[in-house]
């Protein structure tokens, strides 16, 4: 139930009590309320709890995350660890 | 699909990985507040893959796991009333009451209806009008204006055959009773990124503060769990304690506005039981007097009477705290499975009982073989 993942705004329209939206969630698509994400644009990502956007992502800051890597790679090469190849040798959990 | 592929990419959580085990000196315990941050450290191995002085035990972030006994038995005894058709999330079913599961009234012939979101709930009252319709409102932060918004819109409507029966609990205050416990092991906590969502992490500065402990706001793939648990170690490794946010692409320190509007408007600070650990001072939601109407333990109020009966095996209270990890528990795999739940965890799809079960973490950590 908390397990919210983000989909892509693809619709929007009004109904009687609030603003809604069509999302799709890799190739499903739901009907959400936009109720609580009165910015929300068709084209952005949504997260949804319980047939509810709850936030709007913010690519800025995603991009910002990911630039972690550049990050992290800064401070390999500072330690003098292979930037590319020592994380390929660490034996994998992760699918 | 975007926003996700990329924070499941294996080489940046290997690195981060790296890092955790480059700066990780002395053992050190973590507790991830959400059930979904759980299941997804165990269904991508990451507690597996940390250094071995790091523990992360597992925190109370399950509505299904924390909602009380008594107000299950309180949702069997309504789901069996023939004007009422009861409608739940999915996960409720199976959860033990004393004597039977919800899943079980519904096979009994009661009308038991499993729904996606609350407005479903308001859309089957509208449409049965002369049958009574409870929606059984649980959770934390993340669902109360969801919650909130069909008891809005019920009265808006002036439905009168719609109910709510509302076990709602706020994450802070549990985060106190955490702290506050004698037997905390608990040196740091990722913050549930979701909750963080709709309420902001500002409730959480001043308990990072007082109890001095490293709070990181933290999203739910991989790399956003790498990341935060790599937060958290750096300050722990430093002496400091601040409240940081790993998940800024959801998460504002002031969180959902609209959101909160709408849960001040509809629900009042309570005192809860949690299923488990007891009464927790403040730690949840009830319906404000001008909702009362549409409160289903007032409407059926002769329900009051209800005596409850745990099972005597079941530890869930310490694993939900922290104190203990499911397999610990001397029913966990043997009568304990999710096709014969004793407690809620193994139920739920955020249970933690259920989460070692299904990724095979039969033995305590110092034993534990790869499966
Ligand atoms: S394994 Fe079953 S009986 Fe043991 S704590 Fe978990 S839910 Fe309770």
């Amino acid at each position: 139930m908390c397990l919210g993942v983000p989909g892509k705004i693809v619709e929007v329209w009004d109904n009687a009590f609030m603003r809604m939206g069509k999302v799709d969630f890799g190739g499903v698509t739901r009907e959400v309320s936009l109720a609580y994400v009165p910015e929300a644009q068709v084209g952005d990502y949504v997260i949804v709890h319980v047939g509810f956007a709850i936030s709007v992502l913010n690519e800025e800051e995603a991009q910002e995350t990911l630039a972690l890597l550049a990050e992290m790679g800064q401070l390999e090469e500072e330690l003098g660890i292979g930037a590319e190849g020592g994380a390929d040798e660490v034996p994998g959990g992760i699918p | 699909m975007k926003y996700l592929e990329e924070y499941r990419n294996a080489d940046l959580v290997h690195k981060i990985l790296d890092e955790i085990h480059r700066i990780t000196t002395r053992p050190w315990t973590i507790m991830e507040i959400c059930g979904g941050q759980t299941h997804s450290i165990l269904r991508h191995g990451l507690d597996q893959l940390l250094p071995p002085q790091i523990t992360l035990v597992h925190g109370p972030g399950c509505p299904v796991c924390v909602t009380p006994l008594e107000l299950i038995d309180k949702a069997i005894a309504i789901a069996s009333r023939p004007e009422v058709i009861f409608c739940s999330y999915g996960d409720m079913l199976r959860v033990p009451g004393s004597e039977k599961d919800l899943f079980r009234v519904k096979a009994e012939g009661g009308d038991v209806r499993v729904v996606y979101s609350p407005l479903d709930a308001v859309k089957i009252a509208q449409q049965n009008p002369d049958r009574m319709v409870v929606f059984f409102a649980i959770g934390f932060e993340t669902t109360a204006p969801p919650n909130a918004m069909a008891v809005y819109q019920a009265k808006q409507m002036g439905l009168e055959n719609f109910a709510v029966l509302v076990s709602h609990v706020t994450v802070p205050p549990a985060i106190v009773a955490i702290l506050e416990s004698p037997y905390n092991q608990v040196q740091g906590f990722l913050a549930a990124g979701h909750v963080c969502t709709v309420m902001g992490y500002w409730e959480y500065e001043p308990l990072a503060e007082r109890y001095h402990v490293p709070i990181v706001v933290t999203g739910f793939e991989p790399l956003d769990i790498a990341r935060g648990v790599l937060k958290v170690i750096r300050q722990l490794e430093e002496g400091r304690a601040e409240v940081e946010n790993a998940y800024a692409r959801s998460v504002r320190r002031e969180g959902n506005q609209a959101a909160q509007r709408i849960i001040r408007e509809v629900f009042e600070p309570c005192d809860r039981n949690w299923r488990g650990i007891g009464l927790i001072p403040k730690s949840g939601y009830r319906l404000r007097e001008p909702y009362a109407f549409y409160d289903a333990e007032r409407r059926f109020a002769d329900l009051h009477e209800i005596v409850t009966q745990e099972s005597p095996l079941c530890i869930a209270g310490e694993v939900l705290q922290g104190h203990k990890k499911p397999p610990d528990c001397p029913a966990f795999g043997t009568t304990c499975t999710p096709r014969t739940p004793l407690g809620a965890p193994m139920v739920s799809a955020e249970g933690a009982c259920a989460a070692y079960y299904r990724y095979g973490r039969h033995h305590p950590p110092s034993s534990q073989n790869p499966s």
